[in-house]
């Protein structure tokens, strides 16, 4: 009854996942009374491990194959730790990687995998907790198996911290020819403005409905001297340039002030903003997850409140 | 070259809604096209309408009622549909393999050489089919797509998977493949009255599981939703009351101790 996770790594950095990983594995493996193994597969496999080597990990198992991500690489590694270690908890990262190779893992092993796990408990038997209908509702998921794949959002659990003992065995593992290969990597949102340097922000979401209603909102950061963002929504619709997009693909921006207008909060928005000073949301549904992350809220209409809050400036 | 287009009828609960039992009450939710699934539709149909694709196919897991979006994905260009659906089905949590059965079974008859689908579901949020069905099938993948080419010559599509923080990655996949389609990498077109006459008379074929030589035990979950529930606010926010002359007077008020504004 042990537990794998596999490490996230991008163009030679470890995300912060794959501690937050550590930390989740070890306490699965408590709960399954076993071993934890951490995966390292491809780019700076000894400095990752090294990196990984925290209190708690019994096992780094790296597998050195070029610098960057490939899924069938990845598929094949995974799946092979997997016998190796006897593993019957296989914890991935829910990230835009993760679920390019975890469910032909979980396909692969003919295993049950649940994504986006956000926590979980064993009791009879694995208890995973995740948000359904675009976060407005937590559910409970039991898995029926003694074996199973789970992929872990990002910023659920604590980083694994300190320096461990783990052992660790360089692996090396037959793929076939890879089906999708990666050329190289294009950094977006470039151009006249950068988010990431305003003091204050007026962020745009879906609840501005229309193109020709966004003056509403740029007259209010024309008026606060404040700098225009949006979720990604109004980018997806070509409203606002790609540059103007603040979220877990977009920017993650920490300005002084970021006042959020008609924007609904979903986690992946919310993981670009969190870390603001003061947060402002103006939103008409008062169950709205951004309001759980603000500091000042009304709950109102935009086309109400906006026009307002200018004429109190003006 | 013949594309397989996965889509989903998904429900979005209203702002109030309460929760029947392990699921958000029926009266409380509203179907829609995947947001997801709807990209991927037009990604399809502008292959078709570049000669690259002969034919588009779009195929759901969905009952009666889910005909109405599908009809919306023909009205758009898809050229036919397949409506799988069984009594198996009905208020179960199927986990990603039973999907995926049934859409091995339909890819075997249908034989596309690029199946196309949504990043995710808006309801359930897995992110997991399409992955798992290219591995089930033996097609190549990417997920999170946000920019294709189709190089049918060269037996390839161009790629960018969108990955986290504003980086694409810019990848080669060959064909015959699975891509998940990411929101944002085409304009989804609205249906014409055209479309919307002409696909009253395209073909939505029913089947069920007998017709894809499938039976209730290669669907059953191995995953079995045990509760439902709205999550705890962990709001500490200063909720300002009053009307919105109200509000924003107060609001002008917190912004200017911050500094904006003065």
């Amino acid at each position: 009854m042990s537990v794998l996770v596999v490490a996230d790594h991008r163009r030679g950095e470890l995300r912060d996942v794959s501690y937050e990983l550590v930390t989740a594995g070890r306490e699965l493996a408590d709960a399954l009374d076993g071993e934890l193994a951490v995966a390292v597969i491809a780019g700076d496999t000894d400095r990752f491990a090294e990196s990984l080597n925290r209190p708690g990990v019994d096992r780094i198992y790296t597998v050195e194959n070029g610098e960057e991500f490939d899924n069938t690489v990845y598929t094949a590694a995974v799946t092979e730790l997997v016998g190796r270690s006897g593993a019957t908890a296989v914890l991935a990262p829910n990230s835009v990687n993760g679920l390019d190779y975890a469910p032909a893992v979980a396909e692969r092993l003919d295993i049950p995998l649940v994504t986006d796990a956000i926590d979980f408990a064993v009791d009879d038997g694995l208890t995973v907790t995740r948000e359904m209908y675009g976060s407005k509702v937590e559910t409970t998921v039991a898995v029926d198996g003694d074996q199973f794949c789970l992929t872990l959002r990002g910023g659920e659990f604590a980083p694994a911290e300190g320096v461990g003992e783990a052992e660790v065995e360089s692996v090396t593992v037959d793929h076939p020819d890879s089906g999708a290969r990666v050329k190289g990597f294009e950094e977006v949102g470039g151009g006249d403005v950068d988010i990431a340097d305003a003091d204050v922000l007026v962020s745009v979401g879906r609840g501005i409905e229309e193109e020709e209603n966004l003056e509403v909102v740029e007259e209010l950061a024309e008026t606060l001297g404040a700098t225009l963002s949006a979720s990604r929504p109004i980018v997806d619709s070509g409203w606002l340039p790609k540059n103007r997009q603040v979220g877990q693909s977009g920017k993650v921006v920490t300005p002084d002030v970021y006042i959020a207008v008609g924007i609904s909060g979903a986690v992946q928005h919310v993981a670009g903003m969190k870390g603001s000073d003061t947060i402002v949301a103006i939103n008409t549904d008062p169950n709205a997850p951004i309001f759980d992350v603000a500091d000042y809220g009304i709950v109102g209409d935009l086309f109400d409140v906006v026009p307002e809050l200018v004429a109190q400036f003006e | 070259m013949k594309v397989l287009v996965t889509v989903k009828e998904v429900a979005e609960a209203d702002d109030d809604f309460s929760i029947d039992g392990t699921d958000i009450a029926e009266s409380d939710l509203e179907y829609d096209l995947n947001e997801w699934d709807d990209y991927a539709v037009e990604a399809a149909v502008q292959l078709a309408e570049a000669d690259i694709a002969d034919e588009v196919v779009a195929v759901t897991i969905g009952p009666e009622r889910a005909e109405e979006t599908i009809r919306m994905a023909l009205a758009k260009g898809v050229d036919r549909a397949v409506r799988v659906w069984d009594d198996a089905f009905e208020g179960a949590f199927p986990d990603v393999a039973s999907k995926i059965d049934v859409f091995e079974a339909v890819v075997a008859s249908e034989e596309p050489d690029l199946v196309l689908g949504g990043v995710q579901a808006a309801d359930t949020g897995f992110g997991a089919t399409g992955v798992a069905l290219a591995e089930r099938i033996g097609f190549n993948h990417a997920a999170v797509v946000n920019d294709l080419e189709v190089d049918a010559d060269a037996g390839l599509a161009n790629v960018h998977r969108e990955l986290e923080g504003g980086v694409e990655e810019l990848t080669e996949v060959d064909l015959p493949a699975v891509l998940t389609v990411q929101t944002g990498l085409n304009e989804p077109r609205y249906a014409s009255l055209r479309g919307i006459r002409q696909a009253q008379r395209k073909e939505i074929a029913p089947m069920d599981l007998d017709d894809l030589g499938l039976d209730t035990t290669d669907v059953e979950s191995t995953l079995t939703l045990t509760a439902m529930y709205e999550p705890e606010s962990e709001s500490d926010a200063e909720l300002i009351e009053g009307d919105a002359g109200e509000a924003a007077d107060r609001l002008a008020e917190v912004l200017r101790e911050k500094g904006v504004g003065v």
